[in-house]
C-alpha cells in the first residue's frame, strides 16, 4: 500500500522537476545562442532527454494508479471500474482530460528528446533554438497541468469502486484514436519550433527545409491515421456508419491535417529550390497554431458548447492565453524578419514551383473555410446573438469544390518539372489516365441506380489521381522502363502512394455517399427479409453477459443467391456502472462493399427493429488513408538517409570553414 | 479528438434513429421525408441531424416533417414550419442571407485573394532577378564600348 502510494506522489513530483527542467531548458540555452556560448547551448540537449524521462516517470505513475486501480486518486476514480478489462484501464488513462494532457505533454517532450537525439548533424545554435522553443511550449502546458489539471489529486477517504471509462471510449479503434492525434498536433510543434528558431537566426535554407520536413512529414502521417483511426471508429461503433459528421472536435484535427499537408509540399520547394522560404515559415507556425486552436476547442469545449465553457473557464482561458502568446508571438517575429528571408530559386508560371504554389493555396484556403464555419457559430452567438448552426451540409457545399480542383490539378502539377513546365508534354503523358478516368466514370454512371452526379464524378477524379501517380512513376523511370521501377528512390514510390492514397479515399467517399442502401424494419424472429442482392434472416435474439456489461445479441444470416454469406451478431450493450446503452454494429467487410447490421429495441406488437445497410466501398476510405500515411512512411525512410547524408556534408563544410 | 468525456455526454448513445413506424408507405414523400431530415438539426444533441438521432424530439421533428409532408407541403414549406417552432438553430446549412453572407462568402473571397497573391508572386519569380541583364547604366557603357 505504501510503495503504491508513493509511486503516485514520486509521478507528481516528477512532474513539478520536468517543469522546472523545461523551464531551465528554455532560457539557458537561447542565451547561449545570443551570446555564443558552447556550453550553455550543449545544456539543452541532456535537458531534453531529462524532460522527457521525469516526464515519462510521471505518466508511468497516472498509469500505475489506473492499472491497480487506485481509486484513492480522484482521477482514476472518476474514470476508471475495477471490474474493466485491463486494457481499457490503461486507454482510460487518456480517456479524460487530465490524462491526455499529460499525454500531450508527454509526446511534446518525446519529440524534442528526439530532436536532440537525432538532430547531431544540426548546427548547434540552431539545435539549442530549436529545442529552447519546443521547452518553452513545455513549460505553458506543465504549468497548465499542474495549476489547473492536476492529475494526481488525492481523495481522502477512497471509494470502494469507480465511475467507470465512458462505454463508447471502451473500443479498441478510439482506445488508440487519441495517441495518434496527439503525435500529429504535437508533432507539429517541432515545425514550430524549427520555424521559430529560424526567424531567431534570421535565415532559412535548403539544409533548414530538409530538418524541417521530416518532422512535419511524421507528424502529418500519425495526424492521417489518427484521424482515420477515429472516423472508423465512428463508422462502426454509432451505429449507422457515418464516417465524418463534420464536428468541431474532427475539424479541429482536420484543419491542422490540410496546413501540414501544404507545409509538407511547401518545404519541397524551400529544400529543392530555395523559394517559398517566407510562406514556408508562416505555414509551419500556422499548422501548429491550429493544433494549438484545435487543443482549444476540445479542452475548453466552447464550440461544442458555450455553458460548458462557462463552467469552468478557467482551462479554456489558459489554453486561449497560450495559444495567442505563442501564435502571436511568432507571428510577430514572423512579421519583424520574415523580409530576411530571401528567395532565390527563379521558376516559370508554368512549373512544379508554381503548382506547388497553387496546392498551398487550395489547402490553406480549404482549411480556412472550415474554420469559418466551426467558428461561425461562436462569433454568430456572441456578435450578433444569434444561435445557429453550421453543420455537415454547410461543410459539403463550401470544402469540397477546393478539393475537386485539387483532384484535377494534382496529376498534371506533380509531372511537370522544376524551374520550367512543359504543359502540353504533361497532359500527352496523362492521356490514358484520362481515358481510364472517363471511362470508368462512365461505367460508374451506367451502373448506378439512382442516377446522381456523384459517383461519375467521384469516379472520375479519384481514377484520374491513381492512374495519375501510376504515370508519374513510369515517367520516373525514363526509357530504361520497368527494371528501373523498383530503384526509383523511395521518396519517388512515397509520393505516388500517398497521391493514389488520396484517389482511393476520394473514389470510396463518393461511391459510398452515392450508393448506400439502407433498409429499416420490425422483423419478427424468424423472418427473412430482402435488402439490395442479399436475403437477411433474424434467427434469434438472446441476452449474453459481458465483463462489465450486459447484451443482447441477435443472430443474422446473411446469403445471397441461397449461398451463406455471413452469419452477423449485432449487440446492444447495456453498462449498468454508467448506466448507458451502447451500439455494436455487425458488420461483414468486403473489399466491394460492407453489410452492416444493427439491432434496435423489441417493439410492442412483437419483433425487434433491425436496419441493414450495404455500404459499398466503405473500407476504401481508410485504406486510402493507410495508403497515404504508408507514403508518408516509405518517403520518411528515404528522408532520413538523405537528411542525414545532406547534413552530414553540410557539417563537414563547416568545420572546414572554421 | 473524441476521447472526451465532456464531449461524450452530449454524444448519442446511437440506438435507432428512424424507428420503423415512422416511415411513410409512400416511397417519394420517404425519401424527401429522409433528404429533409438530414438538412435539421436534431436540438439537444451534439451536431447530429434528425436523421441520425433517437432523441425523443427528433422524432417529434421527424414526425412533424412526415405530417406536413402528407398534408403536401413543398419541402422548403416543409422546413419554414420547422424553423419556425424550434428556431434558427435546427438549420444545418445556415441561410445565405444577412450576416451569413460572410460565412458563404469567406472561402471564395479567400480563394480569389490567394491566387492574387500566389499569382503575384510567382509572377515576381518568373521575372525574378535576371543575372545576365544589364541595367541602363551598363548598356549604356556597353553602347559606349562598342562604339570605340
Amino acid at each position: 500500500m505504501y510503495m503504491r502510494n508513493m509511486i503516485v506522489e514520486l509521478g507528481h513530483f516528477a512532474l513539478i522537476l520536468a517543469f522546472g527542467t523545461a523551464l531551465l531548458q528554455t532560457v539557458v540555452p537561447l542565451v547561449g545562442a545570443q551570446k555564443g556560448w558552447r556550453g550553455w547551448m550543449e545544456m539543452a540537449t541532456p535537458a531534453a532527454t531529462a524532460q522527457f524521462l521525469l516526464i515519462a516517470f510521471a505518466f508511468g505513475a497516472v498509469s500505475w494508479a489506473f492499472l491497480t486501480s487506485d481509486f484513492s486518486v480522484l482521477l482514476v476514480y472518476e474514470n476508471s471500474h475495477s471490474a474493466k478489462p485491463w486494457l481499457y484501464k490503461l486507454t482510460g488513462v487518456w480517456g479524460n482530460h487530465e490524462g491526455s494532457m499529460l499525454l500531450w505533454v508527454l509526446i511534446l517532450s518525446a519529440f524534442g528528446a528526439a530532436a536532440a537525439m537525432f538532430g547531431t548533424n544540426l548546427p548547434l545554435p540552431l539545435k539549442a533554438r530549436v529545442l529552447a522553443v519546443q521547452a518553452s511550449i513545455g513549460v505553458a502546458f506543465l504549468a497548465f497541468i499542474l495549476f489547473t489539471s492536476n492529475p494526481f489529486l488525492r481523495i481522502e477517504v477512497p471509494p470502494m469502486d469507480g465511475r467507470d471509462l465512458n462505454p463508447l471510449l471502451q473500443d479498441p479503434g478510439l482506445a488508440f484514436h487519441p495517441p495518434f492525434l496527439y503525435l500529429g498536433y504535437v508533432g507539429l510543434s517541432m515545425s514550430f519550433s524549427f520555424a521559430v528558431a529560424a526567424l531567431i537566426e534570421g535565415r532559412v535554407d535548403a539544409a533548414w527545409a530538409r530538418w524541417v520536413r521530416p518532422w512535419t512529414l511524421a507528424a502529418w502521417m500519425f495526424l492521417t491515421v489518427g484521424i482515420a483511426l477515429g472516423s472508423w471508429w465512428a463508422y462502426y461503433e454509432l451505429g449507422w456508419g457515418g464516417f465524418w459528421f463534420w464536428d468541431p472536435v474532427e475539424n479541429a484535427s482536420f484543419m491542422p491535417w490540410l496546413l501540414a499537408a501544404a507545409l509538407l509540399h511547401s518545404a519541397i520547394v524551400v529544400e529543392k529550390r530555395e523559394s517559398l522560404k517566407s510562406w514556408t515559415v508562416l505555414l509551419a507556425i500556422l499548422a501548429f497554431g491550429f493544433s494549438l486552436l484545435g487543443t482549444f476547442i476540445v479542452r475548453s469545449g466552447v464550440i461544442t458548447s458555450v455553458h460548458a465553457f462557462a463552467m469552468d473557464p478557467a482551462r479554456g482561458v489558459a489554453i486561449l492565453i497560450v495559444l495567442a502568446l505563442f501564435v502571436g508571438g511568432a507571428l510577430t517575429l514572423f512579421a519583424a524578419r520574415a523580409t530576411a528571408l530571401e528567395a532565390k530559386g527563379v521558376f516559370g508560371m508554368v512549373s512544379r514551383e508554381a503548382a506547388l504554389v497553387l496546392n498551398n493555396i487550395l489547402l490553406a484556403v480549404a482549411a480556412f473555410v472550415v474554420f469559418v464555419g466551426t467558428i461561425w457559430p461562436l462569433v454568430a452567438q456572441m456578435l450578433l446573438g444569434r444561435v445557429l448552426s453550421v453543420g455537415a451540409p454547410f461543410f459539403e457545399a463550401a470544402f469540397t469544390p477546393f478539393m475537386v480542383v485539387l483532384a484535377i490539378v494534382l496529376p498534371v502539377g506533380s509531372l511537370l518539372a522544376w524551374k520550367r513546365g512543359d504543359l502540353t508534354r504533361s497532359l500527352r503523358a496523362l492521356l490514358p489516365a484520362l481515358i481510364l478516368a472517363f471511362a470508368l466514370a462512365a461505367l460508374a454512371w451506367t451502373v448506378g441506380t439512382g442516377r446522381s452526379i456523384l459517383a461519375p464524378v467521384g469516379t472520375a477524379l479519384g481514377v484520374w489521381i491513381i492512374a495519375g501517380a501510376a504515370v508519374d512513376l513510369w515517367q520516373r523511370t525514363g526509357t530504361s522502363g520497368a527494371s528501373r521501377l523498383l530503384r526509383l528512390p523511395r521518396a519517388d514510390w512515397g509520393k505516388a502512394i500517398s497521391h493514389a492514397g488520396l484517389g482511393v479515399t476520394i473514389l470510396g467517399i463518393s461511391l459510398l455517399m452515392a450508393w448506400q442502401e439502407e433498409d429499416i424494419r420490425t422483423a419478427a424472429l424468424g423472418e427473412s427479409f430482402q435488402v439490395g442482392a442479399y436475403e437477411l434472416t433474424l434467427n434469434s435474439v438472446d441476452e449474453v453477459p459481458g465483463p462489465n456489461y450486459r447484451s443482447l445479441m441477435a443472430d443474422v444470416t446473411v446469403t445471397r443467391d441461397g449461398a451463406q454469406v455471413a452469419r452477423l451478431h449485432p449487440e446492444k450493450r447495456f453498462y449498468p456502472v454508467a448506466a448507458m446503452p451502447t451500439t455494436e454494429a455487425a458488420i461483414q467487410n468486403g473489399v466491394l462493399r460492407d453489410i452492416y447490421v444493427v439491432i434496435g429495441d423489441a417493439q410492442e406488437g412483437g419483433g425487434y427493429a433491425v436496419r441493414t445497410y450495404i455500404k459499398p466501398f466503405a473500407n476504401w476510405i481508410w485504406g486510402g488513408a493507410i495508403l497515404m500515411a504508408l507514403g508518408g512512411l516509405m518517403s520518411l525512410s528515404d528522408r532520413r538517409l538523405r537528411v542525414a547524408a545532406g547534413a552530414a556534408r553540410l557539417s563537414r563544410a563547416a568545420v572546414a570553414a572554421e | 479528438m473524441r476521447a472526451l468525456l465532456f464531449a461524450l455526454l452530449l454524444w448519442p448513445t446511437a440506438l435507432l434513429a428512424v424507428e420503423p413506424d415512422e416511415v411513410l408507405s409512400d416511397p417519394g414523400l420517404e425519401a424527401r421525408a429522409r433528404e429533409i431530415s438530414t438538412g435539421l438539426r436534431c436540438p439537444v444533441c451534439r451536431n447530429e441531424s434528425i436523421d441520425e438521432s433517437h432523441a425523443q424530439v427528433a422524432r417529434d421533428i421527424r414526425l412533424l416533417v412526415r405530417e406536413r409532408l402528407e398534408a403536401g407541403d413543398s419541402d422548403n414549406q416543409v422546413q419554414a414550419a420547422v424553423v419556425a417552432r424550434y428556431g434558427e438553430y435546427v438549420l444545418l446549412r445556415p441561410t445565405a442571407e444577412g450576416a451569413n453572407l460572410l460565412l458563404w462568402l469567406a472561402g471564395p473571397a479567400m480563394l480569389v485573394a490567394g491566387l492574387g497573391i500566389g499569382w503575384a508572386v510567382v509572377r515576381g519569380r518568373s521575372r525574378g532577378p535576371e543575372p545576365e541583364s544589364l541595367t541602363a547604366d551598363e548598356k549604356a557603357r556597353l553602347e559606349d564600348l562598342l562604339r570605340h
